[in-house]
């Protein structure tokens, strides 16, 4: 089950292995982990940074509210409080303007105050700013800030904000940010035996990384500024607060800590960064500011939120021959990335299948909630959640196996690249070896036939079995390009330092890069340092999101180490009179040596101490690949109380080339325990005035370690061409395919009783409901 | 006020504020910042700590709470030579940490669940740390590491402290 196995062959690199086996492909120990194991990692509210000595701590004062007309901040006693040396309110911010919509798609008049003035918008958004000399007084002096609001009624669905009788900005004329697509023609399903549509929420989630957001800024006497801040990619995070600064990009020294987790919800800056900074500039003081969990469940970004209408058509044989996707996303009240989402669920509305006709339509929609942005997987798990839910209603309606619904449906092996009707171009895949290889695995007909045992003897503890087949774009271009910078340095001593744009959170990139630097040098990955997150060092990237960092900035630092050879190559020639063709690297030596002559040759160390050895390289992937795979998931769910726990989870996900397994592994865990959460007990809840109901760890149900199994992972690996790596990305494939693999199995464990949907998160109460509702319409139909 | 702790195996008096917590008494006044905060609701066990050889929260304790008492942190686990604790070197060899954060307090929790049942299965350690929260590993390697570090004997159950304590 657990494949610990097979190297995997990377052909481009035969030439320059020799003998030895590569590295490339084991279960190499992380670099990382004697220091995080004895010392703790440094994150950004750990820093002792002399440049920091007598910060003042910021506290934000936010809204209590969820909309309203701002009529006063009394900052009075908040001033004469213990420690507290300035109380910053919307007047003092002459000197910034609001932030603009950070899509040009986006309804231009849907700007971000940076504290209200006028209106507040959610939960969170924040008023007033108090810096005091320790942090505990920040805490007593923010409750001395009275704050007056006349409340608006607040705007928490996508139904309400669609009505457009309430508007979060009068001067936009709509809650809408953005609508993408039209509407299915009216002949769309004409000719289809059955036709089946469906309602499908796909919930707000709190992403949750265990660091919460923090943030430090002190600025020199030479003008510049260093920001510290918990991100997800420095360079791109550096632009931002230039940008909403408007401050040359030169002046601002960026540096990324170690970083406690983000899972799409840190990436760029936060506006609060960017405030700190000015907060700094404007107390000529460094600041430092690092938020509690219940200021992050309503300040950082949350994740998906989408509202859905699956409608699938077909014939009795199980044919599907249209589909279509309709949705509102919730973007929350200023728009974030959560904005652009619809496009990537669009993009990927027929997933693995084939279906000769698709539609997808979207809209994205501002609500008096925190916004809306990036959650591991980004529109994708929105996307694989509608298709693989409308594959089993449409199963349940027509009486098949919903994997032979699926088999049918599924596009057959390529090798060549695939464009779908929605315009994506897949590399390459093989769905029905994947969806095959995780029955096998899971023993599929065994499981129907227990699951039969169980209906027949009425057991209260019924079986669910649930497929999901997945396929999902990464390393796309996020703005930047799909292009990723790095830099290779072997230094006199026989080190090397990589410098990369990508920024690890988590991922192990100090680790699988020294790997793949050290494939081709034979330098030990322990003499290997990576160097990331710091712009003065790297002031070119791409950062870590979207799944693109071993395909992208892996790729790189491959592309860097060929190129450092070839250079060594020339210098070498000159330094041992021999022809550049006759030197081979020679792994053992690290270094090169004259072919058939093994011993003779120099070490990249010596040519370093001769003259700097150094390259610089930019590698572009041009496009993203599709990584894919198959989950089956099994649960048990006791029919009395509804309450469902996962027993199995049996997965393949197919990312190409594995670098280093341990870390793919720990990826794809992950990526399954949110998939997990998500289908079970996960979710953002708002009162309908808009208060938060879910703001501290004690009520928003993150998944403890009780409420999982162990993972049975299968190996499945179809190399890309797209990059010399052969690497997909395995960072959200995990969650991609769990989610609606956990959320069928539930919906399952429940068919015989009538049960054909739940929504997610499937929680007792919910699946109580289901099958009282199904019950009592068989009842009726009975009578 | 004033407090007397062992922080690792050292003798400490300090001054502090009666509501301290001793999650910051550790971080700001001792200056040991392996111990992290992931929330202010008691619920996520970063900040876990081992206290007179029990793993305790310790966002939940006072600082003048624990006087008297032996704290043992992350910081305090590694041999002199930088010798990894059983537990530590399983959390490396099983990958049992991505970002880190969860990390110093899980693997305090752990070595208290290995404290009180030498030799769980699987699901006794799911059960042992439902009180600390990762969000990176999903538990599986952290559940593989603690049963592996149970198979390196009683000393994976212990805090080193336990033993000494430097003046
Ligand atoms: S900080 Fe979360 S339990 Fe202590
Ligand atoms: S390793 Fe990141 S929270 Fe556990």
């Amino acid at each position: 089950m657990r494949g610990h196995k097979g190297l995997v062959e990377c052909a481009s690199l035969a030439t320059t292995k020799g003998w030895r086996m590569s590295i490339l492909g084991t279960r190499v120990v992380r670099t990382e982990d004697p220091l995080f194991l004895t010392r703790g990692a440094t994150y950004t509210d750990d820093l002792t940074d002399d440049r920091l000595t007598g910060a003042l701590h910021a506290t934000f004062v936010r809204s209590q509210v969820a909309h309203g007309r701002l009529l006063s901040v009394d900052t009075s006693s908040a001033l004469e409080a213990p420690g507290v040396v300035a109380v910053v309110t919307a007047a003092d911010l002459s000197d910034l303007v609001p932030l603009p919509p950070p899509f040009p798609f986006i309804n231009q008049a849907m700007t971000r105050p940076w504290l209200a003035s006028d209106r507040v918008r959610f939960v969170g958004d924040p008023i007033a700013v108090v810096l005091t000399e320790e942090r505990y007084q920040g805490e007593d002096a923010a409750e001395l800030v009275v704050v007056d609001i006349d409340p608006l009624p607040a705007v928490v669905s996508t139904a309400a904000a669609a009505a457009d009788e309430v508007l979060l900005f009068p001067e936009a004329g709509t809650n809408v940010m953005a609508s993408f697509g039209e509407p299915a023609a009216a002949d769309f399903f004409d000719g289809c035996e059955v036709v089946v549509t469906q309602a499908v929420v796909n919930q707000r989630v709190a992403p949750v990384p265990l660091e919460s957001r923090a943030a430090a800024a002190s600025w020199g006497a030479d003008g510049r500024v260093t920001v510290w801040c918990t991100n997800q990619g420095a360079q791109q995070a550096r632009g931002q607060l230039a940008d909403w600064l408007k401050i040359d990009p030169d002046l601002i020294h960026l540096v990324t800590p170690d970083v406690g987790g983000g899972f799409g919800a840190k990436i760029g800056a936060d506006p609060e960064y960017a405030f700190v900074a000015w907060l700094a500039k404007h107390v000529g003081r460094p600041v430092r500011w690092a938020e509690s969990r219940s200021e992050n469940l309503v300040g950082m970004l949350h994740g998906r939120g989408q509202d859905q209408v699956v409608t699938i058509g077909g014939r009795r044989d199980g044919t599907v021959e249209a589909y279509s996707l309709v949705f509102d996303q919730d973007c929350g009240a200023y728009p974030r990335i959560g904005a652009v989402l619809p496009t990537l669920t669009m993009l990927m509305a027929p997933g693995v299948y084939g279906f000769p006709k698709v539609h997808a339509q979207g809209r994205a929609l501002a609500t008096t909630t925190t916004s809306i942005g990036a959650y591991r997987g980004a529109g994708r798990p929105e996307a694989t959640a509608a298709v693989e839910r409308a594959i089993d209603l449409f199963a349940a309606e027509i009486g098949m196996d919903p994997a032979e619904v699926r088999r049918k449906n599924l596009l057959p092996a390529f090798s060549e690249p695939h464009t779908t009707p929605m315009g994506a171009t897949y590399d390459n895949g093989d769905y029905p070896a994947a969806l095959d290889k995780a029955l096998d695995a899971a023993g599929y007909a065994d499981l129907r036939a227990e699951q039969a045992r169980r209906r027949e003897a009425g057991d209260a503890r019924q079986l669910g079995i649930g497929l999901a087949v997945y396929v999902e774009i990464t390393g796309a271009d996020n703005g930047a390009g799909t292009k990723e910078a790095a830099e290779l340095e072997v230094h006199p001593d026989g080190t090397a330092t990589v410098l990369t744009g990508t920024s690890p959170h988590g991922q192990g990139h100090a680790t699988a890069w020294a790997m793949i630097a050290s494939d081709q040098l034979g330098i030990p990955v322990e003499k290997i340092t990576v160097v990331h997150g710091d712009t003065d060092r790297v002031p070119q990237g791409g950062g870590t999101m979207g799944s693109r960092s071993l395909q992208q900035g892996g790729a790189a630092v491959h592309q860097a180490a060929g190129e450092l050879v070839e250079l060594a190559r020339k210098r070498a020639a000159e330094k041992l009179e021999a022809n550049p063709e006759d030197l081979v690297v020679d792994l053992g030596l690290a270094g090169l040596a004259v072919r058939g002559t093994p011993g003779v040759g120099v070490t990249f160390a010596e040519l370093a101490a001769d003259q700097r050895l150094l390259v610089n390289t930019v590698f572009n992937a041009n496009a993203p690949t599709f990584p894919f795979g198959a989950h089956v998931a099994v649960v048990e769910l006791d029919v009395e109380s509804g309450k469902a726990q996962v027993v199995r989870l049996v997965a393949v996900d197919d990312a190409g080339t594995i670098v280093n397994p341990l870390l793919a592994e720990g990826q794809r865990h992950g990526g399954f325990a949110q998939g997990v959460a998500q289908a079970l007990l996960e979710e953002v809840l708002y009162d309908e005035d808009g208060n938060p109901t879910t703001s501290t760890l004690a009520d928003y149900p993150f998944i403890s370690a009780t409420e999982l199994p162990s993972f049975e992972l299968v190996d499945m690996a179809t190399p890309t061409p797209m990059n010399p790596l052969g690497a997909k990305g395995i960072g959200e494939a995990g969650t991609i395919g769990s989610t609606p693999a956990v959320q069928n199995a539930v919906i399952d464990a429940a068919a015989h009783l009538g049960v054909r949907h739940i929504d997610m998160p499937t929680t007792p109460m919910r699946v109580f409901r289901a099958i009282q509702q199904a019950g009592h319409i068989a009842q009726q139909e009975g009578n | 006020m004033q407090v007397s702790i062992v922080v690792n195996g050292e003798q400490r008096t300090d001054e502090v504020e009666p509501r301290l917590l001793l999650a910051h008494y550790l971080r700001e006044v001792c200056g040991l910042k392996a111990t992290n905060i992931g929330c202010d609701s008691t619920s996520c066990g970063a900040c876990t700590v081992v206290v007179d050889g029990l793993s305790v929260k310790s966002c939940t304790v006072l600082a003048a709470q624990a006087d008297g008492a032996q704290v043992t942190t992350l910081e305090g686990l590694a041999g002199p030579d930088g010798e990894l604790h059983p537990m530590q070197a399983a959390f490396r060899a099983e990958h049992g940490l991505q970002c880190g954060f969860c990390t110093p307090g899980m693997v305090m929790a752990a070595i208290g669940v290995l404290a009180d049942n030498p030799d769980p299965t699987d699901r006794e350690v799911r059960e042992g740390l439902e009180g600390n929260l990762c969000r990176c590993t999903g538990y599986h390697n952290i559940v593989r590491a603690v049963r592996a570090a149970a198979q390196a004997g009683p000393a994976a159950g212990q805090v080193p402290q336990a033993q000494e304590v430097q003046a």
